[in-house]
Formats: structure tokens, C-alpha cells, sequence
């Protein structure tokens, strides 16, 4: 069945630079930057692209943090509290706009 | 759950799993030999012997899924005391030896394990004796609740698997109520001074990743563990040690039967590590089996691969200099010790 979603494609991912190869060599190069251990530890930033993965709803980036986290130790809990916290900022994006509504609410209403 | 063996699975037998480590790599990836070949490693050689890794036997009271023995209850190989009188004068004349590593199975199910430790003791009071102790056996019977007194008495380095510091990892790898135990005979340990600073007994821990994933970060991961068996439990350890699952036995089984295989093989080719491949620990070990033959690692030990030297297959017919001249068998499960910062009994290499 044809799909636009196809898993052996995310290690096709580096190929990217086949195209455009500056901008590819400068995405990769910041990327492995921001993913260094820093401020933040590698493991830190690896449960952080995991929450971000499922607010974006990336499944290539699901499938690789998922694989990531685990491998830099952490465990099922911590990982799904991370997607919680992805769901809660989600929620609340929504949620938070109601003030907008109320707002409007108030100016059209008597 | 039983072993593959009692199970009469195709994989208990060496040459299926071999059948399977030599078929096509994925993604037409070149072979471990070819890999050494590239970085001038081929044929692979020993340095100069410095562990001693018995394995006396494969019979254990539990039965980990990831297990590359492939040991349990149901497994009654033991080594005997004659085969551990020969291990003895090998220890008394190979003086380069300074780690007695013993492991199985669970050693302390052998009935001469304690006469065997005593003797290597008494015999060698310079070298470092390891037990691969996988703590429950501490609480298995009363018979064995003494020994942690046990081995501080013989100054014991106790090496022993705790997959996670959370019940549900562990359980999940080792058997349901093997965390709880296991912190129990951690605290037993503890409590006559393991993992005490200054008092010279030495506890490691060793984590392994629990599914088709390399392990992370060793210090990192030694940091998390001491922070939260501190926390959780009051308990101290020296060192953690992260090991990758090698694609052999039970774990084989796993990646084949979950559809893993190709995409582990994979991870592991492409993570290889020519700093990691020089530093193999097969290169200055020796692994007695529990019958007395003789391998470069416990892992080639259980896929039956002896020492390529003829004349020194044997611990009966044990031959120095035949020994330090082989050539080190290899198979595609060795891409799991060359991954990444690399992988061995100790853990990290690089």
C-alpha cells in the first residue's frame, strides 16, 4: 500500500543535501550543534525533540527521539511526561485564546 | 519461562545463530571482517593476558530475557572440580593475570564455588576476583544470605545487572519481582560496607539496554542511577558499567521474533568504531567454559567458537604460546563490542 509516510525514508534524511547542499551541510552542522551537550544535557534536549515531536506530530521525529531517549537512559514515564507537557502547552494554546473570545464577548455584548 | 534449550528452539543450537549472524547484512553492509580489514585489524590479535574469565556453569535462578547463556534452572552444566583444579595451575603459572573474572549462569549455584574462590585466594592474593553476582541468588535460600559476608572476606569485586533503577524495566527484562529483591541484596551489600567510599569493596552495576536500542551515555547513566538509588532506596554503588546486547541467543531470538533484527544489525554496523575495535576485550582475555574449553569471550564461548589454536582448545592442554599466536575468532556479533564507545564486560572501552 502506498503511504506517504514510509519509516526507511527518515535514513534517507542526510540525502536532503543531494539537492541543495549548502543549506543542507548548514542545517546539519546546527543541528548536531543544538543537540551537544551544553546548558542543557544531551539527555534533557533528547526528552525535549521528543515533546516537540509529538506537538508537530512528526512521525519520523517520534520514531527517532522515541529510540533516543531510551537510549540515553530514560524511562517510560519520564518519556510520556514529556508528551504531556507537549499536550498541556497544546491545550493551553487553545484554551489561552478564550481570553480573545471573552474579550470579544465583552466588547459586543450589552 | 523456560531456556531456548528446553524449549528445543532451532537458535539453542550455535550453528543456526551462526547461520543467521553470516547471512545478508542489511543494506548490503560489508561484514566485521572486512570492517577490520579497513582499519588494519585483520586478523585480530591478543595483547598480553590479563583476565581470566571462568564461566563455571549455566544453571541460574533466573531466566533473563536478553540472557546470551541462555542459562536458567533448567540448565545443569556446572564445571567440576577438577576442571577448577586445572583453572588453578593455569592461575599459578600465568603471573600476567590480574583478573580472575567469574561468571555463568549464576557462579554461586556451582556446589564448589566457594571452595573454588577460596583457593584462587589463597593461591593468587595479588589478583582481582570478580563475581558476576546477579543478586537475587543472595536471597534465593538461606544458604546463600552470608554471601555478602562471603565476599568481603575474599575481597570480592561484585559485578551485578540492574537493568534500570525502576521495577517495571528491570521486571520486564529479568523476571517479575526481580527488582525488589535485588534492591534488598543491594542493601545487604551495602550494610557490611560495599560500595562504602575508603572501604576497599567494590560493587558495580551493569545496565543493558532493555529492547533493540544501544545504551547511552555511561556517565551520564551512573550519574541518574547513583541520584535515584540514593534517593529512592539509600543505596550505594562504585561504577556503572552499559553493555550492548550482542545478537546471540536469547536476545537474537527477541530481534528476530519482534522483527528488530536487520534494523539492530544496522545500528550496530553503522555505529562502528575502530577506536572501540582495537580495544576489544578479547584481546587480553581468555574464557574458560564450563567444560573446561577454552574461547576469546564468553560470547564466542556460547556460540561455541574455541580458540583458534589447536594445540590449546583445552584448559587440559593449555598452551601459552600457541595461545598469545592465534588469530582472535570474529562473526558479525562482534559489531555489538565495537558500537559506539564500545562495549565488554567492563563496559565502555573508549
Amino acid at each position: 500500500m502506498k503511504t506517504y509516510y514510509n519509516p526507511e525514508d527518515l535514513k534517507k534524511f542526510g540525502k536532503i543535501t543531494d539537492l541543495q547542499k549548502p543549506m543542507g551541510d548548514k542545517f546539519f552542522a546546527y543541528y548536531a550543534e543544538v543537540f551537544k551537550e551544553g546548558a542543557l544535557t544531551a539527555r534533557e534536549k533528547s526528552l525535549i525533540a521528543l515533546a516537540v515531536a509529538h506537538a508537530i506530530q512528526c512521525p519520523y521525529c517520534i520514531d527517532a527521539y522515541t529510540t533516543d531517549t531510551l537510549e540515553k537512559g530514560c524511562d517510560e514515564e519520564q518519556m510520556m511526561e514529556a508528551v504531556h507537557v507537549a499536550a498541556a502547552i497544546r491545550g493551553g494554546a487553545s484554551l489561552v485564546h478564550a481570553t480573545q473570545m471573552m474579550n470579544k464577548i465583552n466588547e459586543i455584548s450589552m | 519461562m523456560k531456556s531456548l534449550k528446553a524449549q528445543n528452539h532451532s537458535l539453542a543450537n550455535p550453528e543456526e545463530e551462526i547461520q543467521v549472524l553470516e547471512g545478508n547484512l542489511p543494506g548490503g553492509k560489508f561484514d566485521f571482517r572486512h570492517h577490520l580489514e579497513t582499519i588494519g585489524l585483520f586478523p585480530l590479535r591478543p595483547t598480553p593476558l590479563e583476565i581470566f574469565q571462568i564461566n563455571v556453569g549455566k544453571m541460574c535462578n533466573q531466566v533473563c530475557k536478553h540472557c546470551h547463556v541462555d542459562a536458567g534452572p533448567d540448565r545443569k552444566e556446572v564445571m567440576t572440580k577438577e576442571t577448577m583444579t586445572q583453572c588453578l595451575s593455569i592461575l599459578a603459572k600465568e603471573t600476567s593475570i590480574t583478573t580472575v573474572d567469574l561468571t555463568g549462569g549464576a557462579p554461586e549455584l556451582n556446589p564448589e564455588f566457594r571452595w573454588f574462590v577460596t583457593e584462587i585466594r589463597r593461591l593468587r592474593p595479588d589478583v582481582k576476583i570478580i563475581v558476576r553476582c546477579n543478586l537475587t541468588i543472595i536471597l534465593a535460600n538461606p544458604k546463600f544470605y552470608d554471601l555478602p559476608e562471603f565476599f568481603k572476606i575474599n575481597k570480592i569485586e561484585v559485578v551485578s545487572s540492574l537493568p534500570y533503577f525502576t521495577a517495571m524495566k528491570t521486571d520486564a527484562q529479568r523476571g517479575e519481582g526481580v527488582f525488589e529483591k535485588s534492591i534488598q541484596a543491594l542493601k545487604m551489600l551495602n550494610a557490611v560496607g560495599y560500595g562504602e567510599e575508603n572501604s576497599g569493596l567494590i560493587i558495580n552495576l551493569v545496565y543493558n539496554p532493555s529492547g533493540a536500542f544501544l545504551p547511552g551515555s555511561q556517565n551520564e547513566l551512573e550519574l541518574e542511577f547513583k541520584k535515584k538509588l540514593w534517593d529512592r532506596y539509600q543505596i550505594k554503588f562504585n561504577s556503572l558499567f552499559t553493555i550492548t546486547n550482542l545478537p546471540i541467543s536469547r536476545f537474537l531470538e527477541y530481534l528476530l521474533r519482534s522483527g528488530n533484527y536487520e534494523n539492530y544489525m544496522e545500528k550496530l554496523i553503522d555505529a562502528f568504531n575502530p577506536v572501540a575495535a582495537s580495544g576489544v576485550m578479547c584481546r587480553n582475555t581468555i574464557s574458560v567454559g564450563w567444560d573446561g574449553y577454552l574461547f576469546d569471550c564468553d560470547f564466542n564461548q556460547m556460540l561455541e567458537l574455541k580458540v583458534d589454536a589447536p594445540k590449546s582448545q583445552h584448559i587440559s592442554s593449555w598452551d601459552s604460546s600457541a595461545l598469545a599466536n592465534r588469530s582472535i575468532v570474529i562473526n558479525n556479533h562482534c559489531f555489538g563490542c565495537t558500537a559506539g564507545a564500545g562495549s565488554s564486560c567492563g563496559g565502555t572501552t573508549v
